[in-house]
């Protein structure tokens, strides 16, 4: 399943991470199941206790819900996913702004970069380039 | 209460001080990993709290009860090396642990073993020494037990192996017992570890917890634990 876990940041932060990013990305999809704190941890290879935190900290985010009787579930609140989603996608963008700053890019460049790689600038830039 | 309590401990093996006045308190429920470089006083401190040595001054306690009848009952000890004798078979160490402790789960133990495709007719010598080592782990681990001790347990054995004791210490954990593992391989077993005791030259430099180190020093405790002991060597 993909866990790795780096050293220079707090295990329970790294978990609470990839939890997100598998709820957003549909691999732990709204109203689902969660597995239970010893099968995380035999997944993942990390202390119970650590698995506890991290659950905890997204139970307050708001990701997942407990229902005493029957253990932990992704919540069936789209806006929460949804804005998560929105989060870890900002922070993504703020990481890669930042490098491309480094480097001496301003931001519209950065972003004419983007649609050129990922071809959108293409349709509109050919037609002069074919002359 | 502390699952086990250090109060002023000294051990010395004729003059020579293995454990120089210890102050420690592991409290229930965690896993903890005892880090040292070798013959920093981890195996010292291990025997003593299953009552294989004794303290000569201050006091070692488990569950508030001084290492006996009473405390041998709730702890499960994993030894540095494995002891048994090799013309053993499976079988018979699997009897060997139900008459001794009442807290052994000998079909647990089977079903690993079973899993490994280890079985009961199969003789200690025929055995390589990782799997010895599981051998020995899956017995340790299938007690109810209160304090695991487990000194060493990756020592030695392959990396796949070594993934396998650390999935079986985990899959076997019961939340309420505390599992001690000494050990100065410290990348391996971060991940399942709660918390760390730092020993040096019979001290306890440091006692504090995995994720603590990582949000204070922003560092794994593995390299933390390579910086003290850099700086420790001018003492």
């Amino acid at each position: 399943m993909g866990w790795t876990f780096e050293g220079d940041q707090p295990i329970y932060a790294q978990l609470v991470y990839q939890i997100e990013r598998k709820i957003v990305s549909g691999i732990y999809a709204p109203g689902v199941q969660l597995p239970t704190v010893r099968a995380f941890a035999a997944e993942t290879g990390v202390n119970p206790n650590t698995i506890q935190r991290a659950l905890a900290e997204l139970e307050q985010i708001g990701l997942i819900q407990t229902q005493s009787t029957s253990g932990k579930f992704v919540t069936l609140d789209a806006d929460i996913i949804h804005d998560i989603r929105q989060m870890l996608a900002e922070e993504q963008i703020r990481k890669f702004l930042f490098a491309m700053t480094n480097m001496g890019y301003t931001a519209t460049e950065a972003a004419d970069l983007i649609n050129q790689y990922t071809g959108k600038d293409d349709e509109e830039d050919e037609p002069t380039g074919m002359c | 209460m502390s699952q086990l309590e250090c109060v002023d401990l000294v051990k010395a093996y004729g003059g020579k001080i293995a454990l120089d006045h210890v102050n420690l308190q592991v409290p229930k429920g965690k896993i903890v990993g005892l880090l040292g470089p070798n013959g920093s006083g981890k195996t010292t401190l291990i025997k003593l709290a299953n009552g294989l040595l004794t303290p000569n001054s201050g006091q070692i306690l488990v569950d508030g009860k001084k290492p006996g009848k009473d405390t041998k009952a709730i702890v499960s000890y994993l030894p540095e090396r494995t002891y048994f004798a090799d013309w053993m078979s499976v079988e018979q160490t699997l009897r060997y642990f139900s008459d001794f402790y009442e807290d052994f789960d000998r079909t647990r133990a089977e079903q690993m073993l079973h899993q490994l495709g280890i079985e009961n007719k199969m003789k200690i010598r025929q055995m390589s020494k990782g799997t010895r080592e599981k051998l020995q782990l899956i017995l340790v681990m299938s007690r109810d037990a209160q304090l695991f001790l487990l000194d060493e347990p990756i020592g030695g054995v392959d990396p796949a192996t070594r993934d396998y004791i650390l999935h079986t210490i985990l899959a076997n954990y019961n939340p309420n017992a505390t599992i001690i593992i000494s050990t100065h391989l410290i990348a391996d077993v971060e991940q399942i570890l709660d918390e760390v005791v730092f020993i040096h030259n019979g001290k306890i430099i440091e006692h504090t917890s995995v994720d603590r180190i990582r949000e204070e020093k922003g560092m794994s405790v593995d390299a933390y634990f390579r910086e003290v002991f850099k700086c420790s060597e001018n003492w």
